[in-house]
């Protein structure tokens, strides 16, 4: 099993949102979350003041796969979330031992 | 006669209503951590500056009426004598209203005005020292001020003038903002971390509060539905929204966007600009006045800069500057034509410069009195029970440490 990882722009949460649920997934776990990549930050601007703001709203999913299914859904994710401007974000794969559903007690794959 | 009452009723409501608006006006633009702190700060202005101005304030503002001289006296403590005749007031303000609503009408502007220092001060003011400081400050600075201007003492009887509190009120509190901000320093972090707004539909929200809250501020202090309180009102509009225009252009030019503090701000020194005039000039006048005042105030916010002080939410520019823009453009626009008890401004048909001239002595004199009066108190209070919190309480945030709150609770 899989924990994909994806970083992406807050306004396309409920085009990649629709994305998955069309390819089968049946959960995500998502958080607001702030940061900077290679987009930086901004400027604001307060009765003439400006103040640099470093860290950018993004919003980070996060989902549990079984290994096979880890390229096609991760291919879904870029398609919905890509914007092709900077800031699309980044999608990490990383590797899960033991995954609980905690109502049934299920282990494994089967709790996915 | 009930006419006059009912709007005076209704005006006093109102003004208090700034109070609450100034809370939100300033509480959108401090750091999340001391919003209620902020909120505190004005809210507990109204609980303990009404007891004090029953107790006290209001008969050293009001007492000796038309003494031509410095202060009240002890007549009215407890609103002794105060009921539902115009007895004590009627025959020097002309007006047929209860002393007990006139004097709750100044009850709100006694409020208000040393509220509006906390602006200045965001961010770092001990509450007891705050509350000492605020008390004190109605007693000996406000109520003798406003006995000059109000209450028919030296500035009255000079001939400057002053409709509902250019000099009184925002002059007054600017210059104890400055002398309080050169007692407790800049925030911690000042000029290096950031310190934007927290959350500027708070701010929005108050200004709409502030600027409802004015017309009773201003056409209330015609103390009577009549046709100056009409001009009052309409002045009340239309100069702040012309300062907010002003304001703007000059953002739009210096910078590259117009903003919601921007539009917010340049209201609020419009209605700053425009209190001391409010019924003693015409409808042009006003609108040049506030024009005028939102790119004078736009300006000075960089004196904050040039003397390195931390006024971190612009009391300076917009109340000390737009006050003393707003007292000295009365002796340009005053107009006998629209209130008979003003003599003409400079730029007035038949004026002269007498007027102007006491403007910028009334002004001074309010500055030089309450900035030295304002100085004195804050250094008494910080060098005694303190008027800054420590670094600790700084970092961590007035509303948990002080208050024991959160403004808004995550998890």
């Amino acid at each position: 099993m899989k924990l994909i990882t994806a970083v992406v722009k807050p306004f396309r949460l409920d085009e990649i949102k629709e994305a998955l649920k069309g390819a089968g997934i049946t959960g995500i776990t998502v958080t607001e979350v702030q940061g900077f990549g290679r987009q930086a930050g901004h400027t604001e601007v307060y009765r003439g003041t400006e103040y640099k703001v470093d860290f950018v709203p993004k919003v980070r999913l996060e989902l549990v796969v079984e290994e096979s299914e880890v390229d096609r859904i991760v291919e879904v994710i870029v398609n919905a979330a890509r914007t092709d401007k900077i800031g699309d974000g980044k999608i990490w794969v990383s590797e899960v031992d033991r995954v609980v559903r905690i109502r049934t007690g299920e282990q494994g794959p089967d709790a996915i | 006669m009930e006419g006059n009452i009912a709007w005076v009723l209704i005006a006093t409501a109102l003004v208090l209503f700034m109070t609450p608006g100034l809370a939100f006006f300033y509480g959108g633009m401090v750091r999340s951590k001391n919003f209620l702190a902020m909120l505190m700060q004005n809210y507990f202005a109204i609980g303990l500056l009404a007891v004090l101005w029953v107790l006290l304030g209001a008969s050293l503002a009001f007492g000796n009426l038309g003494d031509g001289g410095l202060l009240g006296n002890f007549d009215f403590v407890g609103f002794k004598d105060i009921g539902a005749t115009n007895a004590n007031f009627g025959a020097f303000t002309g007006a047929d209203i209860p002393d007990s609503l006139f004097l709750t009408f100044q009850m709100t502007f006694a409020i208000i005005t040393p509220a509006l220092i906390t602006g200045a001060t965001a961010d770092r003011l001990k509450f007891a020292g705050y509350a000492v400081f605020i008390g004190l400050w109605l007693i000996l600075i406000y109520s003798p001020v406003a006995h000059w201007a109000f209450g028919g003492g030296w500035i009255a009887k000079m001939g400057a003038f002053d409709f509902a509190g250019g000099l009184v009120v925002h002059i007054n509190a600017g210059a104890a903002a400055l002398a309080v901000l050169l007692v407790i320093g800049a925030r911690k972090g000042h000029g290096k971390e950031p310190m934007a707004p927290h959350a500027l539909p708070w701010t929005m929200l108050g200004t709409g509060i502030l600027w409802f809250g004015w017309f009773g501020f201003n056409a209330g202090s015609a103390l009577g539905a009549n046709g100056v309180a009409a001009q009052a009102l309409l002045n009340t509009l239309i100069a702040p929204a012309a300062a907010m225009l002003g304001w703007l252009l000059i953002e739009k030019i210096k910078g590259k966007h117009v903003t919601t503090l921007g539009a917010a701000s340049g209201a609020v020194t419009g209605m700053v600009a425009i209190t001391p005039c409010a019924g003693f000039v015409g409808t042009m006048p006003a609108m040049i006045i506030g024009f005028l005042a939102g790119i004078v105030c736009y300006l000075a916010l960089s004196i904050k800069e040039k003397f390195k002080l931390d006024d971190a939410l612009d009391v300076l520019a917009v109340h000390l500057v737009g006050g003393l823009f707003g007292s000295v453009a009365l002796g340009f626009f005053a107009d006998p034509a629209i209130n008979e008890l003003v003599p003409a401004g400079l730029l007035i048909d038949g004026g002269g410069a007498d007027l102007l001239i006491d403007q910028i002595v009334a002004s001074a004199a309010v500055f030089a009195f309450a900035f030295v009066g304002s100085f004195i108190i804050a250094k008494a209070i910080d060098a005694t029970i303190g008027l800054r919190v420590d670094e600790e309480t700084e970092d961590i945030g007035l509303d948990q440490v002080l208050h024991a709150e959160t403004a808004y609770n995550n998890l």
